[in-house]
């Protein structure tokens, strides 16, 4: 697809997912809008996020560099490539070269610390070598002059692989956030005000 | 040549923001059957675009950091990429300077609405006391109204915009009237217990939230996002609720991105036309008129003033006396959270209710003795709200590690925090001030501000005793509190940051002292009014906007009556 097209295609969706919202301001306005019209308006957002569809090219990464990104943060959450994390962190470095200095550097550093042990790069390597790895890099106490770069680095794939799951649909839905929804009146329930009155003491 | 576009007609009424005071005054003007030209210094609102209401941030690529990830690298919109406000701390080419040794910020919402579109809709009236600060403690200045004047005011405000609250008969924070509002949530119910504990009130909070469908406003729908902008304006946003409706009388005549650069007056003293630049054309214009209300929120109001030079007026407009930039105040902040055990494996639920919390503290001393002459009030946070980015930074960062433990730590996290914040009482001192910068120049060439602010021992000793407050509050609830060691000067909010900016153009009965009298009318320019929080003589423990906008409907009638009269 040209640029062009894609770029036609986005606007359609987003006209689309616009007249929807603006069934919902009129549902509104009408009236108490209804759970099925507020999740009607979601699914629309949903998808403008996906509209572009199909195997993602990577737009800063080499594909080495994005596979190897994809199964570091697929280690450090689980389920985070569900969530596309890597083509979070894909798209934001390629409008910033800050973030993609710090990427491409530790993720180069990240494969020569597993070449000097394990003579494979992190991707080639066994999952007990690449975890074996982590083990050092994911804490600070494991400091040295040898590991510095490589944890400074982690604490950024962390970060980004925690906010880029926990910012996706699955990660939203895996954590339990039940919200963003019209409703006509705010209940609270009374078994949860129970459990906590009575774990506090304030009973 | 350089040239200016002069209106030909002569505009009754020329309205300078619309914001909280502007909104208010074309509404109150309109429906009174006057003729308004409102400017505005930003865009025109288009809420059902403009807005991220109901938003994922998975529909952004960037998830809400911002192109590039802004948000990682501290260049991301103040207040998140979700906020309405349209602005920030620091507008490109719009700069303004703080004296050494000062520290201010200055946040200033460029957008129909102004900074309505994002605020915390916290709706609290001043007490009784509030009103006479020295005639109580000896401190400060009596302001030239009672709450008695001001009372009639709160009705209409409340009436129009919508207030959520209930009837408490504390002296503090005085009845209004009232809209439901929608029962605490859990952690809400706790803070409650604790409260009581400690014999702190504890009450419905009092929003700018409609509860039931209000003058044609659908009510509340509980999506909890009130910070990003209602599109079907079930908060108070002037812009939607005052602006829009007033233009459908065919009274408001509404000129966007329109800069005011000076107040022109005449010799007689009285103002004449409003010099504006259009900043999409880079071009001068005049609107000639009858008369000025200034709403362009307290600092921009006192910039514009001082600006208005003349012959007559050397010191800027009306400001013979010399106060117009004196007695600014913020109102004080601090903040503490803690983890409550008691939250952790509950079930989860949907706690998003109203964009803010469901219940707050009014302040509960203003009877005792305390180490510090003037009190706060206690806003809440906490429930589950939308993940978004850097909601688990801290908790990963203090984890560390990787896999399943890291998910599962954060999993039991979420929703167990709860957080407080309290918004105190600054007294007016003669070290925090502001006056216009001769050096510098916004890039329309208008002078800008600069800033002097300083806490004294009043309020410093104020936020320590919010700050133990908090975490009495947080072990009543079987939570751990870990207190920052930095001294009080470091923790206390910075000058401006809590957005409560009042007080530069006070009102008062003796114009030696005063810019106003007590309708807000300038003392020596008797066709100039005043109608944001510059015109406040204190600044209580009361987040300002409500006080906004019943001064501006009260000052707005005084207008009509005076044009009605003949006598502006």
């Amino acid at each position: 697809m040209s640029e062009e097209e894609v770029r036609s295609q986005e606007s359609e969706v987003r006209i689309k997912r616009r007249t929807v919202l603006g069934q919902i301001a009129f549902a509104v306005m009408a009236g108490p809008i209804g759970i099925a019209e507020a999740q009607h308006v979601h699914a629309a957002a949903a998808a403008d996020a996906h509209v572009a569809g199909g195997i993602y090219k990577p737009k800063a990464f080499t594909q080495h560099e994005f596979d190897t990104l994809r199964k570091l943060s697929e280690i450090i959450v689980p389920g985070a490539s569900k969530g596309g994390t890597a083509e979070f962190v894909d798209v934001l470095a390629s409008a910033n070269p800050e973030l993609l200095a710090i990427f491409t550097g530790g993720l180069a550093w990240l494969d020569d610390a597993m070449k000097r042990t394990y003579k494979a790069a992190f991707l080639a390597a066994k999952p007990e070598e690449q975890t074996a790895m982590l083990d050092q890099i994911a804490y600070k106490r494991n400091e040295t002059p040898e590991l510095a770069a490589g944890i400074r680095f982690f604490v950024w794939a962390r970060r980004m692989a925690v906010d880029g799951y926990y910012t996706s649909a699955a990660g939203i839905k895996e954590i339990g956030y039940m919200g963003n929804k019209g409703m006509k009146e705010f209940h609270v329930p009374q078994e949860a005000i129970d459990y906590a009155v009575r774990r506090s003491g304030l009973g | 040549m350089f040239q200016i576009t002069r209106s030909p007609q002569v505009a009754d009424v020329v309205i300078i923001g619309s914001g909280a005071g502007g909104g208010t005054a074309t509404k109150v003007l309109a429906d009174l059957g006057i003729n308004v030209t409102l400017l505005e210094a930003g865009p025109m609102l288009h809420p059902e675009t403009d807005f991220k209401e109901h938003k994922w941030p998975y529909d952004y690529p960037h998830r809400g950091s911002g192109d590039g990830g802004a948000s990682y690298f501290g260049r991301g919109r103040d207040f998140g990429w979700f906020s309405a406000h349209a602005g920030g701390w620091h507008l490109e080419g719009e700069p303004y300077t703080v004296a050494e040794g000062s520290k201010f910020q200055w946040f200033r919402s460029r957008i129909l609405g102004g900074r309505t579109n994002h605020y915390g809709r916290i709706s609290l009236r001043y007490a009784d006391y509030d009103l006479k600060p020295y005639s109580r403690d000896g401190i400060g200045t009596d302001w030239p109204i009672s709450y008695e004047d001001i009372a009639p005011y709160y009705d209409k405000a409340e009436g129009f915009i919508g207030v959520t609250g209930s009837k408490e008969g504390i002296r503090s924070a005085p009845d209004g009237v009232f809209q439901r509002c929608p029962p605490p949530r859990v952690h809400e119910v706790l803070i409650k217990r604790a409260s009581d504990k400690l014999g702190i009130p504890c009450i419905p909070a009092r929003l700018a939230v409609i509860t039931q469908p209000t003058n044609g406003r659908p009510a509340c729908h509980y999506c909890g996002q009130c910070g990003r902008g209602c599109i079907s304006a079930a908060n108070y946003c002037s812009a939607q609720v005052q602006v829009f409706p007033a233009m459908k009388t065919g009274r408001v005549n509404l000129i966007n991105n329109a800069m005011a650069r000076e107040l022109i007056t005449d010799s007689e003293g009285k103002v004449t036309a409003v010099s504006y630049v259009d900043k999409l054309t880079r071009t001068e214009h005049q609107i000639r008129c009858r008369s000025v209300v200034l709403a362009a929120s307290c600092c921009e109001s006192t910039r514009l003033m001082l600006n208005s030079k003349s012959t007559r007026f050397p010191n800027g407009l009306g400001n013979s006396s010399g106060i117009i930039g004196r007695n600014l105040t913020d109102n004080t902040g601090l903040g503490l959270g803690g983890r409550i055990p008691a939250l952790e494996g509950m079930a989860r639920h949907d706690s998003d209710g109203m964009g803010g919390a469901h219940l707050y503290m009014p302040w509960w001393l203003w009877d005792k003795k305390t180490e510090f002459p003037r009190g706060y009030h206690i806003e809440i946070g906490g429930g589950y709200g939308m993940p978004g980015i850097g909601s688990f930074t801290g908790l990963a960062n203090r984890m560390e590690g990787y896999g399943d433990p890291l998910k599962k730590a954060i999993y039991e996290d979420y929703g167990t925090h709860v957080s407080f914040a309290g918004r105190g009482e600054m007294i007016p001192n003669a070290d925090t001030y502001c006056e216009i910068d001769p050096n510098v120049v916004d890039k329309w060439g208008i002078p800008v501000l600069k800033f002097h602010f300083k806490w004294t021992d009043a309020e410093l000793k104020q936020v320590e005793h919010m700050e133990q407050t908090f975490a009495d509050l947080i072990q009543a609830m079987g939570g751990s509190v870990t207190r920052s060691t930095r001294p009080t000067e470091q923790k206390i909010s910075t000058g401006g940051e809590i957005i409560h900016e009042v007080g530069a153009i006070r009102m008062g009965d003796d114009p030696k002292t005063s810019a106003l009298n007590k309708y807000c009318q300038s003392h020596e320019v008797k066709n100039l009014f005043v109608a944001d929080a510059a015109p406040f003589v204190s600044n209580p423990d009361k987040n300002p906007t409500l006080t906004i906008v019943a001064l501006a409907w009260r000052t707005s009638e005084y207008l009509a009556e005076e044009m009605r009269k003949g006598n502006v």
